[in-house]
């Protein structure tokens, strides 16, 4: 008999991180927090290989530290061992993306660069390779800062890692970090020149997501536009024709279907970035963004001015799959029907920075 | 040997670092002394109150004898080293 599971919903938020524990319907939540002595928190994780937690946050006082717990959120230790850069150099301001996978923990910062663990965060070391990208001098920050978030490790092989900074595009190593390439052929950068409106990078990625299955295939919420590549991102074409608009942060796989995605366009990046007409709506496609569908059923259809960030939105592994995002406005929707129906699970909190999931025995 | 000098501490630092106390007599001759002799009875301590500069975090503050202080400031056998957090934050 198959062990009962019941799901974690990891939050960060801007005042620590918290945790919304299911029963195994998913339909009654337990919210226990804050976390990580309230520090700003970007991106909370499971590890579903040790069942490790880890959050990367900044504080202003004390800069960065990826924080880890391994009783489910009970007890917490953090380390910012070697999470540095050379001396001398501008102070890693915080930890913005946080991934496991091939044996390793990676973290994304502020400036853009990554890092990696070897020892499950009880210390760190820079990958150098990213940095000394000969197109680094040209890194331009986007409104968040120059920020390395969408940490990509593919499942299968360590040597392939994609990372998205913040506005220097989508970069790609197929050799474990030691060197990279621009991947961002195909996305627009609106805010060019006319002529250069499609460069080889400098594009603001908003996030990228892989999509399961042995494919190649990658997602990618864009400043401008929404894109999909079935070559590991070496050529995007955009999805965008039948979205509210181009503008949004996040993304969010299907656990199973590599054809299903779910976005959450915004407004548009003068307008206000709240959801469109201030009615709610995650968007899904069943055929690899050739068509879409709004889900609105449980979701606020009048005065909702929040907005929703790039790591805010997350599925989970069950069937049918959940699916997950949290607000600017401290409110966390939950699915546990691929979208077609929405409950609000959690509010009050503070800004919401991130969502993930996690899958534990009960 | 430099002299014994006393370092208070803020709660919100010692509050990371479980164990530790918000007053401790350690031996430094400077600023960076002190520091990093807290660094060493506390890893990690150091980098929570200095960055890759090699200076004190830009929302930190040190005080030596009621005056503020950098890493090169000379402590006097006795000296009362409070590091502080400054106003920041929204």
């Amino acid at each position: 008999m198959a062990m009962a599971k019941k799901l974690l919903v990891l939050l960060g938020t801007k005042k620590g991180a918290f945790i919304l524990e299911g029963d195994s319907a998913r339909r009654n939540w337990a919210l226990r927090g804050p976390f990580c002595e309230t520090w700003p928190m970007n991106h909370v994780i499971g590890d579903a290989a040790t069942g490790a937690i880890y959050g990367g946050g900044g504080n202003e006082w004390f800069g960065p530290a990826v924080w880890k717990s391994e009783d489910l959120g009970r007890s917490w230790t953090h380390s910012s061992e070697g999470l540095a850069y050379a001396a001398g150099e501008t102070p890693i301001k915080s930890v913005w993306s946080v991934a496991a996978g091939g044996g390793a923990v990676y973290a994304g910062v502020e400036p853009a660069g990554l890092f990696r663990s070897a020892d499950g965060g009880t210390s760190w070391q820079h990958v150098e390779g990213l940095r000394d990208h000969p197109t680094r001098p040209e890194w331009q920050p986007g409104g968040a800062g120059l920020i390395l978030h969408s940490l990509v490790p593919h499942p299968q092989d360590a040597r392939r890692l994609w990372v998205g900074i913040s506005a220097a595009g989508v970069f790609a190593s197929e050799d474990g970090g030691a060197s990279w390439e621009p991947r961002n052929r195909g996305t627009r950068a609106d805010y060019n020149p006319e002529g250069q409106k499609y460069p080889e990078f400098g594009q603001c990625v908003h996030c990228v997501v892989l999509a399961p299955g042995e494919s190649d295939r990658l997602y990618q919420q864009n400043h401008c536009g929404m894109y999909r590549s079935d070559d590991g991102g070496r050529q995007w074409r955009s999805i965008e024709a039948g979205l509210p608009s181009t503008f949004g942060f996040p993304a969010a796989a299907h656990p199973h279907d590599p054809d299903t995605l779910f976005l959450l366009p915004l407004n548009g990046d003068t307008a206000g970035r709240y959801v469109p007409e201030g009615r709610t709506a995650v968007w899904r496609t069943r055929d690899g963004g050739a068509s879409w569908q709004a889900l609105r059923t449980g979701l606020p259809q009048e005065n909702a001015f929040f907005g929703v960030l790039r790591q805010a939105m997350a599925t989970d592994r069950m069937a049918p799959a959940g699916v997950y995002f949290g607000t600017s406005s401290g409110m966390v929707f939950a699915s546990a029907d691929e979208g077609e129906s929405w409950r609000c699970i959690a509010q009050h909190l503070p800004t919401v920075l991130s969502v993930e999931t996690l899958e534990v025995d009960a | 040997m430099p002299d014994a000098v006393v370092v208070e501490l803020p709660a919100a630092l010692v509050a990371l670092f479980p164990g530790s106390v918000r007053r401790v007599e350690v031996a430094a001759g400077t600023g960076a002394e002190a520091i990093d002799a807290i660094g060493a009875r506390w890893p990690g301590m150091r980098d929570r109150i200095c960055d890759s500069r090699l200076d004190i975090r830009r929302h930190m503050r040190v005080f030596v004898d009621g005056e503020r202080a950098t890493l090169a400031t000379p402590l006097r056998p006795g000296a009362e080293v409070f590091v502080m957090t400054a106003i920041s934050g929204g």
